[in-house]
């Protein structure tokens, strides 16, 4: 029950005040700059994106200072300003074996068409802190660039499990009959079973954390996998669209995005011989840990279509679906903070009541006792 | 190479530029002749589809941001401008190019200004790529028990 309660506005607008200055901090040191987030904080900015669903790098620096550097804070702000927003339309599918490679390593196969490129990526680091970063006066004044090499990169670089696939040896992935339009989880309500292009939306906006849980808990056993990473690329790719008015596809420009592909044990029937199996992951900005979960879990989830059991968590689309959404979770979690005054009244009269009657009944059995002694 | 496929490679190169590299393309011409705004710099996402397995059926994998005008100038020429992002400046300075390079010679200032700015991005592109370069892997195999 909800009863509408005046008051709190003074208290509100204060917060409002003492938010901001708790934001800002030390006012001694320097104010950060939106463009310094979007430059030196790229993979929050990345994770920002993909969960707040929105890709625009400015907006999501904007919403971490905006937000202190609460991810899912900032995910929250990039919702709200998308329903703002009018929709011109969607793009044409991004074409990722077009993708400007930057990072691209497969765990299968050594020497592939195009070699294993490490690109940017901590993996290789020894995660001891590097206390030149935190001293500002002994940073040289333009760090070590990264040295080319004389050769760029070859022009085509194939996808790893098409590599497969030309043999046969993988799950095929074909659009059905007439390669319909995606179902769009912000416009309609989703119904269970989910098919596969809602499940790959929810998880491409999903929570980088759960996600990742998921994924592990496929690895450790809680859903049958035995999966490989194919292929991790990260780089840049066109975004085209046509506007009604023109008839032709514009390239509105580049995005950076993360695509892996899982390969896993097998799958067949009287029919289809045994073929390795794949999941998916596509991410926005460089979210090689997303993207990877992404795919464990889209592989668990496609138990139902190759006939295996549904019994863990990662191959039930209900609870994936409905549990990883940050905005949608936060939100119901953290509304238990509100006022509940008039609800709790209502718990607080009842207990009295039980335990009044509790009372009652205790004095009449001990009143009851002596006469059945006698 | 067709009319369309010319006009869409500028798009592109305009798309990708930043708005001061496209203030400095107008100002080639001295002034930004007069025009008639028929859609006003307006702010938008576009849904960006992917496919499952990169080849499979279509998803959508999220929004972007898109900036979009459309310009009349006094020819009679319309101008477009579609591009990633909230600059409304640059989209209206971006739709009067695009209706001014249709009409062109391609010996003409802007279209000099638009292979400049093509070059150097691609030129950008082939660093990025030179650099990922840098780090690819070399494998050489032990030769173990001899």
């Amino acid at each position: 029950m909800y009863v509408a309660v005046k008051g709190g506005e003074a208290a509100i607008l204060a917060t409002h005040d003492l938010v901001a200055e708790a934001r800002r901090g030390n006012e001694a040191v320097p104010e950060l700059a939106v463009a310094q987030i979007r430059e030196q904080m790229g993979l929050a900015c990345a994770r920002v994106m993909n969960e707040g669903s929105l890709y625009d790098p400015d907006l999501a620096a904007l919403a971490l200072k905006q937000s202190q550097g609460d991810a899912i804070e900032a995910a929250f702000l990039m919702r709200a300003y998308r329903t703002t927003l009018p929709r011109f339309g969607s793009s044409e599918p991004v074409d990722t074996a077009k993708m400007a490679i930057r990072r691209r390593v497969s765990a299968t196969f050594k020497d592939l068409p195009g070699g294993q490129v490490l690109g940017p990526t901590y993996d290789y680091t020894h995660r001891l802190f590097d206390f030149a970063l935190m001293d500002e006066a002994s940073a040289p004044a333009a760090p070590n660039g990264a040295r080319p090499s004389a050769q760029p990169l070859d022009a085509s670089m194939p996808r790893v499990p098409d590599i497969l696939g030309a043999e046969g040896l993988m799950e095929p992935e074909t659009p059905p009959e007439g390669d319909p339009r995606p179902f769009d989880l912000t416009r309609e309500p989703v119904s269970f079973p989910a098919d596969r292009d809602v499940r790959l939306q929810a998880m491409a906006r999903g929570d980088e954390g759960f996600m990742l849980g998921l994924g592990y808990s496929v690895q450790r056993g809680y859903g049958h996998s035995h999966p490989f990473v194919g292929e991790v690329r990260v780089g840049e790719v066109s975004v085209e669209f046509v506007p009604e008015e023109l008839g032709f596809a514009v390239d509105l420009g580049e995005i950076t995005l993360t695509e892996c592909q899982m390969v896993n044990q097998f799958a067949g029937s009287k029919d289809v011989p045994p073929q390795f199996t794949r999941g998916y992951g596509l991410c926005f900005g460089h979210s090689e840990r997303k993207a990877m979960s992404m795919s464990l879990v889209d592989r668990a989830l496609k138990a139902r279509d190759f006939g295996e059991a549904t019994e863990y968590p990662a191959q039930q689309d209900e609870f994936v679906l409905y549990h990883s959404d940050n905005v949608e979770a936060a939100g119901f979690v953290e509304h238990l903070k509100l006022p509940h005054y008039v609800d709790f009244q209502g718990e607080l009269e009842l207990i009295r009541r039980i335990r009044k009657e509790r009372e009652e009944r205790l004095a009449r059995e001990t009143q009851a006792l002596p006469e059945a002694a006698e | 190479m067709s009319e369309t496929s010319t006009r869409q490679r500028w798009l592109a190169t305009l798309a990708r530029a930043s708005r001061s590299e496209i203030e400095v393309l107008a100002s080639r011409l001295g002034h930004v002749p007069s025009h008639e705004i028929l859609k006003a710099p307006e702010t938008g996402t576009v849904m960006v589809e992917g496919r499952a397995g990169g080849a499979g059926r279509r998803f959508n994998l999220g929004e972007a941001t898109v900036t979009r005008c459309v310009v009349r100038l006094a020819d009679g020429a319309m101008g477009f401008s579609y591009a990633l992002g909230r600059d409304g400046r640059k989209a209206r300075l971006a739709a009067v190019i695009d209706g001014l390079l249709q009409t062109e010679a391609e010996s003409g200032p802007l279209h000099g200004g638009i292979a400049e700015l093509a070059a150097r991005q691609e030129a950008a592109r082939e660093l990025a790529s030179r650099k990922a370069a840098a780090t690819k892997v070399d494998f050489f195999t032990m030769v173990r028990g001899e």
